[in-house]
């Protein structure tokens, strides 16, 4: 009898185990891939209610900003976005989860921004918008709210692949008198806190990000250079090939998962 | 009037009696005059919205001073006691004075 019941205990214990495993890989649902977890799944749960009401959520202001430069006419050739691209919801879909990605007539990467721009100056004969500024901010974040959900799938290989090699080792690089690399913190010490703020994977999947304490929506790049600064080193400029580069990269580091810009961090 | 982009939520219809939930939020970068100016070293002056109103059928229900720790883009909800069919005014008022508006109707029934 005794013997019936520690087997039956053992059995009970297997199970529970079973359901324990299962129960954990699936904590965060869409927000987690094997062992990558998106930066919401490390905000405290205002921030992402924040994030998950659409109303509440002040980056979804730059989408309607977006949505209305994108059928605005501007430059010599008289034209729109949508004169060439039509409805942005069919077209765009999907755009965001393989960007920044390799340009032939470039021989190098090319991330959204560069792309909005390279449209601008060649099929619209438009200046281009400034980096960090409302307007390209808005048609970014237009851009890639329309892959929102859509899981991160960049191409790492053929000939993205030196480019992809170079962001990777960027990321790894120790640089600034604090002689700490991307890893040093992003690898090493992800969920932990670095002063009142909790440590991400360091993935590029939500960006533009509306970011509590910029008061504002910011890009990636923008996220670079904060992080270069506070290592004390020389960031480098906005849309410079070293980015664009780790853009790929950490693009790579957050594949599978859904994007979701504009997210809503602090 | 200025320029304010300024979203609403609002039920377009709502039983007499019930109370309902009003979301607002409105783009504005809420510049609380303390930060300087990191090249001049001037301080940047101040300019927030300082107050925000709602009316019900022109009768206030809902309304708010406003001061420079409000975040930017601020976000506002609150509760409403349906009662007639009609219109819910909002605005906002700026430092320089200049006030926007949006508007939304609702349906009272029962």
């Amino acid at each position: 009898m005794a013997c019936k019941f520690i087997v039956f205990s053992i059995g009970l214990a297997l199970a529970l185990g079973i359901v324990h495993e299962t129960g954990h890989a699936g904590e965060w649902g869409k927000y987690q891939v094997e062992d990558r977890r998106s930066g919401y799944t490390y905000r405290t749960k205002e921030t992402r209610a924040m994030q998950d009401d659409d109303f509440q959520n002040p980056g979804m202001a730059l989408v309607d900003e977006g949505e209305a430069l994108w059928s605005m006419v501007d430059g010599k050739a008289g034209k729109s976005c949508a004169s060439c691209h039509q409805d942005a919801s069919v077209t765009m879909r999907g755009v965001g989860a393989v960007y920044p990605k390799f340009d032939i007539g470039l021989g190098k990467l090319k991330n959204i921004e560069q792309q909005i721009n390279t449209c601008r100056t060649g099929q619209m004969q438009a200046t281009p918008w400034k980096w960090e500024k409302g307007q390209l901010l808005a048609m970014t974040v237009y851009v890639r709210h329309q892959s929102r959900g859509m899981p991160m799938n960049v191409k790492v290989d053929g000939s993205a692949a030196p480019f992809f090699e170079k962001g990777k080792a960027f990321y790894n690089e120790r640089r600034g008198q604090l002689d700490m690399s991307c890893g040093s913190c992003h690898e090493a010490y992800p969920g932990t806190r670095i002063r009142a703020d909790m440590l991400s994977q360091g993935q590029g999947h939500s960006f533009p990000t509306y970011r509590l304490k910029w008061q504002k929506v910011g890009s990636l790049h923008r996220r670079f250079r904060g992080c270069n600064k506070q290592v004390r080193s020389k960031p480098y400029k906005y849309g410079s090939d070293e980015y664009v580069n780790l853009e790929l990269y950490a693009g790579w580091r957050a594949r599978g998962l859904p994007i979701e810009t504009p997210a809503l961090r602090n | 009037m200025a320029n304010f982009k300024a979203r609403i939520k609002v039920p377009k219809k709502a039983k007499k009696g019930e109370v309902f939930q009003v979301k607002t939020l409105v783009t504005h970068k809420m510049e609380t005059g303390l930060r300087k100016n990191k090249k001049t070293g001037k301080k940047i002056p101040r300019f927030i919205i300082n107050k925000f109103a709602c009316n019900y059928n022109g009768k206030e229900v809902f309304s708010s001073n406003w001061h420079p720790a409000i975040s930017a883009n601020p976000y506002m909800s609150f509760y409403v006691r349906a009662e007639k069919s009609g219109s819910l005014d909002f605005s906002w008022t700026d430092d320089k004075g200049q006030v926007g508006t949006k508007s939304a109707k609702i349906m009272v029934t029962g």
